[in-house]
């Protein structure tokens, strides 16, 4: 329980102190659970981190709920989760109950019309950042200009779009494992050990 | 009935957000305002972020309790964080529970290796459905368009610069102030 109470406590502070989001706070849960309290191994943390960034989902979220449940267990995670976000909720609301109050203050609307159009440009940013860290040739940019021409024609059918893009790059990462898994075998030397498969990754390739 | 359906949106959301913040925000903002209506206009949603992002922690749950709020108060703010939460709980619960293995591992990044560009796009059209004239007020009037200024000046800072997008939002913020 106090171990519990502890985790709540670290991420209270991180939740409360970190602007920028996820990857600005990684650094932080670092230092507090690795370095500080030494409740994980330096590389066993970043192995955790590695398994929960391809996650959906909040990045904070299942950071703090991963290292949670492995300090202490179902208590743990709850704890560390709720310290994460108890910080931003409270926040957001003070300011929201503030901000519907002043929004039509004039002073207000000049500062937020000349915010408006940069939160546009951060959002569109990330986007093409996102497309060149992708990779994305002349041939694969049908892919983001078909989800952008699907959106738009299907307003409100986002999540459609995206589980179907899901649904394509789960088949695309099948085929690319088959081969690599094909290719390595074919590498193998005959003498070297076999490695008894447990049931779960039997069944899982008979699936694909 | 708002209660479920803040539910049923944010429990997507946290399900199908991969990729991080800008990706939930482009979700939130495609069901919250274009699908639900539940944030009335353009520049609303681009307040609310403003915010969110200003605000410590993460930029998706602050949305999420903001939106919720407008909605249905405090109980709305708390189910739309905590709805959110949810399908991370389960997930995390079930990666421990099976053990992520190499196999896995390797499947889960090259099926995210596909779903880069796409979500990409899914970002990108949240940008261009919020370029109009409630965002840009001043467009096609008079010679200064102040706001199309502030758009690329802010462009260029993120994406060659890597800017700081809090900085970005108090400077814009304060030539707002001045201009206007």
């Amino acid at each position: 329980m106090k171990k519990a109470f502890e985790l709540f406590w670290s991420f209270f502070k991180i939740g409360a102190f970190t602007l920028g989001g996820g990857y600005a706070m990684l650094s932080m849960v670092e230092k507090a659970v690795v370095d500080q309290k030494k409740w994980i191994p330096n590389d066993e943390f970043w192995d955790m981190i590695a398994v929960v960034q391809p996650l959906p989902g909040v990045f904070a979220v299942n950071t703090a709920l991963y290292v949670g449940h492995r300090v202490a267990g179902t208590k743990g995670a709850f704890a560390a989760m709720l310290g994460a976000i108890i910080p931003s909720i409270v926040i957001i609301l003070l300011l929201a109950t503030v901000f519907h109050e002043y929004r039509n203050q004039p002073v207000v609307e000049r500062i937020f019309k000349g915010i408006r159009p940069c939160v546009v440009a951060l959002i569109l940013a990330p986007s093409l950042r996102m497309i060149k860290s992708a990779k994305v040739t002349w041939k694969t940019a049908i892919i983001p200009v078909a989800t952008v021409l699907l959106i738009w024609k299907f307003p409100g059918k986002t999540a459609y779009v995206i589980l179907a893009a899901i649904v394509g790059s789960l088949i695309y990462a099948v085929i690319i494992n088959r081969r690599e898994t094909a290719r390595l075998r074919d590498c193998e030397t005959p003498q070297s050990p076999e490695v008894p498969k447990s049931r779960s990754q039997n069944k899982k390739e008979a699936k694909s | 009935m708002i209660y479920l359906q803040l539910l049923w949106v944010f429990v997507k959301i946290g399900l199908l957000g991969f990729g991080g913040g800008y990706a939930m925000l482009s979700l939130i903002q495609h069901e919250v305002v274009d699908h639900y209506q539940w944030i009335k206009t353009s520049s609303e949603f681009a307040d609310m972020v403003a915010i969110s992002q200003m605000t410590p922690g993460p930029i998706s749950i602050n949305l999420a309790t903001y939106v919720g709020y407008t909605q249905a108060g405090i109980g709305g703010a708390l189910l739309a964080s905590f709805a959110l939460c949810l399908p991370s709980i389960v997930m995390v619960y079930f990666i421990l529970k099976l053990i992520m293995n190499k196999k896995g591992d390797t499947l889960m990044a090259n099926t995210l290796k596909g779903l880069k560009p796409a979500i990409a796009g899914l970002i990108f059209a949240a940008g261009l459905s919020m370029m109009n004239l409630q965002n840009f007020p001043d467009f096609g009037r008079g010679q200064y368009n102040i706001s199309v200024f502030i758009c690329v000046l802010a462009f260029v800072a993120s994406y060659f610069f890597k800017a700081n997008p809090i900085l970005l939002i108090v400077i814009s913020g304060v030539i707002g102030f001045i201009a206007y």
